[in-house]
């Protein structure tokens, strides 16, 4: 256990934005230390300033590349930010390449910019704890803008998105019925979709899709339609510049719209039930998988479960009524 | 308690383009269950240095090919060490001369892997020698 003068440190350090303090604790949330989670209860009072920004879209829909060029608006506008760029971990082999940073790199030098890469790891909801903390250590370092980009295939990336202020939805026109898949998954959460690679064949078709199924939504949370922002080609410096204006301004509108309405209050509710889901089953289901699978009762269980001797539902009762009153 | 990763970050410093070596290298790192971070070509020692810290990886792996290590190599150490990094250590890897060793080496790169060097005698110096930091 860290002594009290180290930790007051730690979290004076962080506050006054020291990246190695940062990101080393981002590196021991990731692998689940006790000390730090005893960290982020100090730093929690401090959270909630930043504007957290999530972007999602399917693999190679140009995410990281619009984020590099919005962390170029935002810098231009003298906010400091931070990202978070999500890949995933390979199930196979539980490594991982985090290729977003290759984008991003000419902000490696600016202070005022933080890029952090992370692997999902493919715990149960572990993802989107390291993810939620990792946000609060960038908030409390006084980045005013956190951007979290994330690959969205459907519904699992939700989650995450949860952590978000701000949604944007990346699409590509051309994408056939996987459109379809992920439409379904994530079009809830969109605040603001963009059509990215817009120079495509099919770019007008996926507006007037994005546009029919918005007309057909009954209503909007605080009258709030999501924009459809088309982004040229980045290789075209002018048509892209222009719409990268037309995005950050709609990001700027929608923060407006949050704090008018007072609909940030219900995103804030959405995200701390999240985060008391998580910390709860961190804290109840956790150990007892722990002492399950030490004392060799897992593999027990498992062999009734097989032999068809009893039912999961059996199985979960009976745990349920020894470790929980 | 989940298990600590590996953290790497392998970068291109200096002005060849070709990083197939370099992707090569990062495919196997993940195969082998290390964290990899891959920064791409054209990185100079500053924005290596800078990725690095904010990454919190325990290993560098510098790769080159257009001869410009002798300079590039040692500066990414200085750099680390000027921002109080000096616990990352720093491999470097490609076409790099025996006359050369030494001085790099001096300089602080902990081991250095030439073309001919089975991908499997890194990732076992790896295993060895680098332990997931506190
Ligand atoms: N034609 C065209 N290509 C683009 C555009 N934006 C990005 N690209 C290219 O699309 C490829 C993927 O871009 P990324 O930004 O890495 O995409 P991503 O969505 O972050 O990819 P993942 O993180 O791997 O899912 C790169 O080769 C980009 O150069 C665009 O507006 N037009
Ligand atoms: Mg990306």
């Amino acid at each position: 256990m860290a002594d009290e003068s180290e930790e007051t440190d730690k979290l004076r350090k962080i506050r006054e934005g020291d990246v190695r303090t940062a990101s080393r604790l981002i590196r021991n949330l990731e692998d689940d230390l006790p000390e730090a989670k005893s960290t982020i209860k100090r730093i929690f009072p401090h959270t909630g300033r930043a504007h957290v920004i999530g972007i999602t879209g399917p693999p190679g829909a140009g995410k990281s590349t619009l984020v590099d060029a919005l962390i170029s608006s935002f810098r231009k506008k003298e906010k400091t930010v931070g990202v978070l760029a999500v890949d995933p971990t390979s199930p196979f082999t539980g490594g991982a390449i985090l290729g977003d940073r290759i984008r991003m790199q000419r902000h490696a030098e600016d202070p005022g910019v933080f890029v952090r890469s992370l692997a999902t790891r493919g715990a149960l909801g572990g993802l989107s704890k390291a993810v939620g903390d990792a946000v609060h250590v960038m908030d409390v370092m006084g980045k005013e803008i956190i951007m979290v980009e994330t690959v969205g295939t459907g519904q699992q990336e939700v989650e995450i998105i949860n952590h978000s202020h701000t949604v944007i939805v990346v699409l590509v026109p051309g994408m056939g019925d996987d459109i379809q898949a992920i439409k379904a998954g994530i079009m809830e959460i969109a605040d603001i979709f963009v059509i990215n690679k817009a120079d495509r064949d099919g770019a007008n078709q996926l507006l007037s899709e994005l546009n029919a199924m918005l007309n057909m939504a009954p209503e909007f949370p605080g009258g709030w339609r999501p924009p459809v922002i088309r982004i040229g080609n980045v290789f075209d410096s002018g048509p892209f510049g222009e719409s990268l204006v037309e995005l950050s301004a709609a990001i700027g509108d929608h923060h407006r719209r949050l704090m008018e309405k007072d609909l940030l209050g219900d995103r804030m509710r959405r995200k701390a039930l999240m985060e008391i889901n998580e910390a709860l089953r961190d804290a109840i289901l956790a150990p007892i998988l722990k002492e399950l699978a030490e004392s060799g009762e897992m593999d027990r269980i498992t062999g009734r479960l097989l032999r068809k001797e009893s039912d999961p539902y059996t199985i979960a009762e009976e745990v349920a009524r020894r470790f929980l009153k | 308690m989940a298990k600590r990763k590996i953290r790497i970050m392998v970068a291109k410093p200096g002005l060849d383009g070709h990083d197939r070596g370099a992707r090569v290298l990062a495919r196997c790192f993940r195969d082998a269950g290390f964290e990899v971070i891959y920064t791409g070509c054209h990185q100079s020692p500053e924005q290596i240095a800078a990725a690095a810290i904010q990454e919190d990886v325990d290993l560098v792996g510098l790769s080159c090919l257009s001869g410009a290590h002798r300079t590039l190599f040692p500066r990414v150490i200085e750099l680390l060490r000027e921002q109080g990094a000096d616990d990352i250590v720093v491999i470097g890897g490609g076409i790099i001369p025996d006359q050369d060793f030494p001085k790099l080496y001096g300089a602080g790169i902990k081991a250095i892997f030439t073309p001919g060097a089975p991908l499997e005698a890194i990732i076992d110096w790896i295993r060895t020698n680098i332990k997931p930091r506190k």
